[in-house]
């Protein structure tokens, strides 16, 4: 599958395509194959995002996983500072990561 | 031909189409050139005496070889017009006159406001750059 | 240090307001991303992994406490509570908002300080010897020629959009702790025959892709000529460099296919023009920055004895200072390096402590490293205790200063969106696997240093020991490199062969230090060795 990342325009957190709007949170993730240049088009022209581009992800039992380790990364935080990952308790959250 | 948005001259513009560089040497009676990013501006320094419209064109934001150009032309003594034509922005206005830039033909015409605010930017400067305004060094030493 | 007059501050104030302006016109969609991403990035703004970071300068290397205060309390303030000191002596925070940083800049300036130029296709903040000033070893102290270059660099209209990024470094030492060599341009401030002061000039030295070490273009530029010829070979380079390949766009690249001397005929050509054009402060404006560098008041009186007696303490001494210039001084230097650290980082208590350290105990000043270690250029050693014990309680008194320990690592996958690998978590396995501290003693001074991709932030060209990080099919992989130097012999490190996993490259490490603990002859440090038996030994103990 296909999903849609950037960063906020604003705040520069990391975004991921909900189908809807962006989310923070990589398990909102959805296939965005149909449609992907047309999305990032209109999302970056409204200013919703910024540096935005199409991953190659994987749906698993877990969630949604993008295929590279740069996209996992992303999607967690550093790892190297788990407390400030957006799983900060749970550190078991590295193990897809890496 | 993109229109000149801003001329800080009061001589009459010169209407005559720009030609190459590579051409000008050979066509005694033109007056004006424009300079593409690879032209070496120091092949127009015999002819200066007949130029009065030096174009030189910024294919691009990033591309920053026409900043030396005009100071070469200007050092050399150059007072014709020297317009800056192209990807030419707000952001970049204060630097291309500092550099010896007296007209502007953007591309896209630029906020008239933004680019007031660009043009009177910075009350001091750090450089001479030969456009005449006194390098903050020079005021320290009066 | 230099403090900013009306002129100076009016620069970065109105460059604040500059940059408030560029950032209210892309988020209200007048500017777009393609032209606002060369802007925001003169002002240190990138986008990277996980948000927009913040580079901001600390030209020469030299801060006040003031300034290393702010720089503490921008952390808690805007980031998320620390900072990382980068290999160009500068200070970075990974977490900024786009719509912050106007904010950040504006508070800054109120201590005279700025992130112009940190970024971007123009000329970068000036680096210079972190122990200037204060070196037993320096024939005067380059930071004023710096600041002079600061000045002349900053807004320079015709050098904001260069081929490539520019980085300039200026010493004064023949021990050059501030890889000289490996810059755009390295200017090394001589004494001639006649015993006058004047600048010799290197060109065309970088890391990268394709490192290079800089060629010596002009052995003695006059110091009343030393603007004027800096503008000369950047008006060379501006014209001639190639911006049809980011990646050869590089000077180093363009005097190396121009050839050294065809590239230094151009210069001098142009330098020839230049001098006719009054570009040049006058020798004044020099004299007018010099005092501001002059020697704090040394208490002559204080005692040059040191009790050594708590062995901690001492081990401290030995590994963290230097001589001083002045009797009963010593240079400090706060290793950012504890084992299960990242590089270069700091909390911002931590940074806020180091602050209040640099006021109480070394008249105000505090200098960052390219090693990534904060430096207190004038202790007293009647006060070193004192110090040492206040770093202690703040996890700050590692004592690995140039060993295996001191790694110099780039930020990595886990920041920056460059990378192809993590740096940071090799630096931390090493480390962890070094750690005893009788281990680091015997291994003695080695430079170990990890770039996570080819940008070779992480100098892995110029380490003892480099690694770099490369994706391998979407695996992170490590090469192998021995045999770099920065210093006064500055040498680039040759490949050992088949890259490694994270753990392999760590294995790999370790049988290359036994082979030099077990070759080494009296007084070779890792390098020398390894110079003088050559890779083949090292090679079969690491693949055989």
């Amino acid at each position: 599958m296909k999903i849609l990342t950037g960063n906020d325009l604003k705040t520069g957190a990391v975004i991921w395509w909900d189908g809807q709007a962006w989310s923070l949170h990589i398990e909102d993730a959805v296939d965005a194959t149909e449609h992907a240049d047309e999305i990032l088009a209109r999302e970056e022209a409204a200013r919703h995002v910024n540096s935005s581009y199409v991953v190659d992800a994987t749906q698993t039992p877990e969630g949604v996983r993008p295929n590279h380790i740069k996209e996992r990364i992303r999607a967690l935080g550093p790892t190297v500072r788990p407390d400030l990952t957006l799983k900060p308790a749970d550190p078991s959250a590295l193990n897809w990561v890496i | 031909m993109v229109e000149t948005q801003y001329r800080f001259r009061d001589d009459e513009p010169v209407t005559d189409p720009a030609v190459t560089v590579d051409s000008f040497g050979d066509q005694t009676n033109a007056a004006s050139v424009r300079i593409e990013p690879g032209d070496d501006a120091r092949e127009l320094l015999p002819f200066l005496d007949r130029l009065r419209l030096v174009e030189v064109n910024f294919p691009s934001f990033g591309d920053g070889r026409g900043y030396s150009s005009a100071r070469l032309l200007r050092e050399a003594g150059y007072e014709g017009e020297l317009r800056a034509v192209g990807a030419v922005f707000v952001d970049q206005l204060s630097h291309l006159r500092r550099c010896g830039f007296d007209s502007f033909a953007p591309n896209a015409p630029l906020d008239p406001q933004d680019a007031e605010n660009a043009f009177n930017r910075w009350p001091d400067v750090y450089q001479a750059t030969g456009d005449g305004r006194p390098a903050i060094w020079s005021k320290r030493h009066g | 240090m230099y403090k900013y007059d009306s002129y100076d501050q009016e620069m970065v104030d109105v460059r604040v307001e500059e940059f408030r302006d560029q950032t209210r016109r892309r988020l209200d969609g007048t500017l777009a991303e393609e032209n606002f991403r060369p802007l925001r990035l003169q002002n240190g703004l990138y986008l990277q992994l996980h948000a927009y970071m913040l580079r901001v300068a600390v030209p020469y290397g030299t801060l006040s406490s003031a300034q290393m205060r702010m720089l503490g309390d921008i952390a808690d303030k805007y980031d998320r509570g620390y900072g990382h000191f980068t290999t160009r002596q500068n200070i970075q925070y990974n977490w900024i908002k786009l719509e912050e940083a106007p904010d950040i800049l504006a508070d800054l300036a109120t201590v005279e300080m700025h992130a112009i130029q940190t970024s971007g296709n123009c000329i970068r903040n000036i680096s210079s010897d972190q122990y200037a000033g204060a070196a037993a070893d320096e024939l005067i102290d380059p930071r004023p020629y710096a600041e002079l270059l600061r000045q002349w660099s900053s807004f320079h209209p015709e050098f904001l959009h260069l081929p490539r990024k520019f980085k300039i470094a200026v010493i004064a030492s023949k021990t050059d702790r501030a890889a000289m060599r490996l810059h755009d341009i390295g200017i090394e401030i001589v004494k001639n025959d006649a015993g006058e002061i004047g600048c010799a000039f290197y060109v065309g030295g970088g890391m990268g892709r394709t490192p290079m070490i800089a060629p010596l273009i002009n052995p003695f530029v006059p110091l009343d000529q030393l603007i004027t010829y800096s503008e000369a070979c950047l008006r060379v380079y501006n014209r001639y460099g190639r911006r049809d390949n980011k990646y050869k766009a590089r000077i180093k690249i363009l005097v190396h296919e121009m050839g050294k001397d065809e590239y230094t005929r151009q210069v001098e050509e142009e330098f020839a023009h230049l001098l006719t054009q009054g570009i040049e402060p006058p020798i004044a404006e020099l004299e007018r920055i010099i005092p501001h560098f002059a020697d704090p008041a040394f208490d002559a009186a204080t005692s040059d004895d040191l009790d050594l007696s708590d062995p901690d303490f001492k081990l401290w001494v030995d590994n963290n200072t230097v001589a001083h210039k002045a009797k009963g001084y010593v240079i400090a230097t706060v290793s950012l390096k504890p084992v299960g650290g990242i590089p270069g980082d700091a909390s911002a208590d931590q940074i806020r402590l180091m602050a209040d350290l640099a006021r109480d105990y070394s008249f105000d000043e505090l200098r960052v490293t390219h090693a990534q270690n904060i430096v207190f250029p004038h202790v007293k050693k009647a006060d070193l205790y004192t110090v040492w014990q206040k770093l202690d309680a703040a996890g700050l008194s590692t004592a690995n200063l140039d060993t295996i320990g001191d790694i110099i690592a780039c930020p990595g996958l886990d920041y920056c969106s460059l990378a192809n690998a993590r740096s940071i978590p090799v630096a931390q396995k090493i480390a962890e696997r070094f750690k005893a501290q009788d281990r680091l003693d015997t291994i003695g001074e080695l430079k170990l240093k990890i770039s996570g991709c080819i940008n070779a932030c992480g100098h892995h060209h110029a380490g003892h020991i480099g690694i770099l990080g490369v994706d391998r099919k979407g695996v992170e992989n490590y090469q192998l490199s021995l045999g770099g130097s920065e210093g006064a012999d500055t040498s680039l490190g040759t490949i050992t062969g088949p890259g490694f996993s994270e753990d392999g490259v760590v294995d790999a490490v370790e049988k290359a230090t036994n082979l030099y603990l077990a070759q080494r002859q009296e007084g070779e440090r890792f390098l020398d060795t390894y110079r003088r038996i050559g890779m083949a030994p090292f090679k079969e103990a690491i693949y055989g």
